[in-house]
């Protein structure tokens, strides 16, 4: 085994099929080279292409009306605005550039809401490889613009039809192509999650967000802010925003769950009708690493739920899961109807309609102004384009606070 | 269970506990053993198996729908009326989680005292197995691991420290599930493994006598059969056969497989006689 050590705490680990551990090994010496060495110079290229086909550097907005809202500075971290709509291409870029390093001649990855597919495929389109994406059934049906999007990029789009159809499935049907093809295949985790390596090179090509806002902080406002707050499903946006301010211990850093409908579990159902893994789950083992996951007493895997697909998932990055354990990171959470109606006041008052995942950062925000602080930051990790017709849908469906009158939109 | 394996190829059959009930299961695991099966393997299901091809990906999912768990897994152990070795396949979350606090010792104790003679458990790589190793050590089972064909260097050496009862050498890359042809990895997986004093059993892609024999004939001491059988199991779930009749066919496939293994099994011993018989 070589150095890089696999666990955070007693967090996270290799626990795959014998089949795919050598391609393990050989990503943690391609990770430990190129990334963390910079080898042939990866590192440098990485941040090229992330500045010129990515649109990089983000602002760091000053978000006027939610300030005077708040009676506080709020600066939004606009990771909408890469290319793609979403932070998702930092990661994307960074291992399918890697994959190439390493001379691998497939990529395949999973997608929930689509937005890691869709950086996926624009990654793998840009840098010339072939794409193969699996992505729930459920989730087609959710977010078909993306799925338009990924095949426009020329990927293909495989659908997963087994359990509920949604991203944790997905990454098991991902994993079994992966062990199928390995030889030639690398396979591109959406989030921290996954076996070692995973967790830690994904956070380290998302940590551009926390590099950036800190710097952009100490120039916009002469000191750091009081609170970081983004949204946890995997938790990539998440570990991206924090990662630079992790040594920082005068900053809050708040990661804001999908609370769903209810924090209650019907065990017997098999079914949290949440995503809450960091406020609610239980440690196990879960897609190659020991985490915190929502699970049922004997071990079995509870089927999540998020009015956001992006966040609907058992279980959350093992760096996240040690960082709140150690009290670093505090985890909250917000219902369904509260991050609809953060979606539809950010998009009124401040111009900028977020993705539903953001939109629980926001409505955490709303719901603790007093905990902001005098400056705090709000990671804009996606835009809501993608998530037009769910909210319409969900919109209808409930009395959602201050929202615009979806009906008459679309009359 | 090393003694599963001597003498003559071992056949290790798999199905998956409680599919497509629990009822019919018990009919279809002693139906195995009555084919010729020298050890079985028993899977315990969990909701993501990562190492699954569809055929077995189905049957976890039946065998859950009709209400297995970990303790109801032990029960039906307890209520098998077998005399052969069985192993328990499931994956990690399920062996960690099992009784109070954490940490796999309650869930092997448990299996030892129903009776179960090992695990193998896929997701399991030899890295974090430390603490499977001491529980299984402590209450004499054995603990399985797998051989891919992409195991190589120091990841032999590892597995090798680790292994015990059997080397379930896996034929080709990929999830389990039946194949039309046998992987000509096998031979060189099977040369890799020589030295080791452990009985080698070559699993995944394996369906018909034929394969079982071109298996031994390659060098394995055991044949692992699992996609094939559970194929049995959802055409008579899906075609409403009588628990009877399906249990008939498996017995019959099983006596297949076995009969494949021993014939290839003596014409290598009639081939390897002088060597081995000096005068």
């Amino acid at each position: 085994m070589t150095a890089t050590d696999t666990k955070f705490g007693e967090y996270g680990g290799q626990y795959v099929p014998e089949a795919l551990m050598p391609a393990i090994e050989e990503l943690t010496e391609a990770y430990e080279r190129y990334v963390l060495e910079n080898e042939d110079g990866f590192m440098d290229e990485f941040r090229d292409r992330l500045r010129d086909f990515g649109g990089r550097p983000t602002p760091l907005q000053y978000a006027e009306h939610l300030s005077e809202r708040y009676d506080a500075d709020v600066y939004l971290k606009r990771e909408d605005l890469v290319h793609g709509g979403a932070h998702k291409l930092n990661n994307a870029l960074g291992q399918v550039l890697l994959a190439k390093y390493m001379g691998k001649e497939r990529i395949v990855a999973e997608t929930g809401a689509g937005q890691h597919g869709t950086a996926t495929a624009m990654a793998a389109a840009h840098l010339g490889l072939p794409c193969e994406i699996y992505m729930g059934e459920r989730d087609i049906n959710r977010q078909r613009p993306n799925v338009f999007r990924m095949k426009l990029n020329g990927s293909d789009v495989n659908p997963v039809t087994t359990g509920r159809g949604t991203l944790k499935e997905a990454i098991s049907e991902t994993m079994r192509d992966w062990a199928t093809n390995v030889e030639d295949t690398h396979y591109v985790i959406g989030s921290v999650v996954g076996p070692a390596p995973f967790p830690a090179m994904v956070r380290d090509f998302q940590a551009v967000i926390s590099e950036e806002a800190r710097e952009q902080s100490l120039e916009k406002t002469g000191g750091l802010p009081d609170t970081v707050v983004a949204c946890a499903g995997g938790g990539s946006n998440t570990m991206g925003a924090f990662a630079e301010f992790v040594g920082d211990t005068d900053t809050d850093l708040v990661a804001v769950e999908a609370g769903g409908s209810s924090l209650d579990v019907d065990e017997d159902a098999g079914v949290a009708p949440n995503s809450a893994s960091l406020s609610t789950g239980e440690e196990g083992v879960l897609h190659g690493a020991r985490t915190k996951l929502l699970q049922d007493g004997d071990g079995q895997i509870l089927e999540s739920h998020s009015v956001s697909s992006g966040l609907d998932y058992a279980g959350v990055g093992p760096e996240l899961a040690h960082l709140v354990d150690e009290g670093r990171v505090r985890a909250a959470n917000v219902d369904d109807d509260a991050a609809l109606a953060a979606f539809h006041r950010l998009s009124r008052l401040e111009g900028i309609i977020p993705a539903l995942e953001t939109a629980h950062a926001f409505a955490w925000a709303e719901e603790h102004p007093e905990e902001l602080g005098d400056v705090s930051v709000i990671n804009v990790s996606g835009r809501g384009d993608k998530d037009l017709e769910s909210v319409v849908e969900e919109t209808e469906k409930r009395d959602v606070d201050g929202a615009v009158d979806v009906g008459e939109v679309f009359e | 269970m090393k003694e599963a394996f001597a003498g003559e190829p071992a056949f290790v059959p798999y199905l998956a506990a409680g599919d497509p009930n629990y009822e019919a299961s018990i009919e279809y695991v002693e139906a195995l053993e009555r084919g010729g099966a020298d050890v079985i393997e028993l899977g315990l299901p969990f909701s993501e198996p990562i190492a699954e091809g569809p055929t077995i990906q189905e049957a976890v999912v039946r065998s859950l729908e009709g209400g297995m768990t970990p303790e109801r897994f032990f029960e039906f152990v307890e209520d098998l009326d077998v005399a052969v070795p069985l192993v328990c396949m499931t994956y990690y979350n399920l062996i960690y989680q099992y009784g109070e606090g954490e940490g796999p010792e309650p869930f092997v104790e448990r299996a030892a005292e129903v009776g179960i003679s090992g695990f193998v458990v896929p997701d399991l790589p030899a890295e974090e197995a430390d603490p499977l190793r001491e529980a299984c050590d402590a209450y004499g089972l054995d603990l399985v691991f797998i051989v891919a064909p992409t195991t190589a260097g120091d990841r032999l050496e590892r597995i090798m420290d680790q292994v015990s009862g059997y080397v379930y050498v896996q034929a080709r890359l990929g999830v389990t599930g039946a194949k039309d042809d046998v992987s000509d990895q096998t031979g060189a997986s099977l040369e890799r493994l020589r030295e080791w004093d452990v009985p080698k059993a070559v699993g995944f892609g394996i369906k018909t006598g034929e394969h079982a024999a071109s298996v031994v004939e390659a060098g394995a001491d055991g044949v692992i059969v699992g996609s094939a059988l559970v194929d049995i199991v959802a055409e008579g779930h899906e075609n409403e056969t009588s628990v009877t009749a399906t249990a008939e066919r498996l017995e019959t496939k099983a006596r297949e497989l076995k009969r494949g293994a021993l014939d290839a099994g003596d014409r290598r011993s009639g081939e390897s006689m002088p060597e081995s018989e000096p005068t």
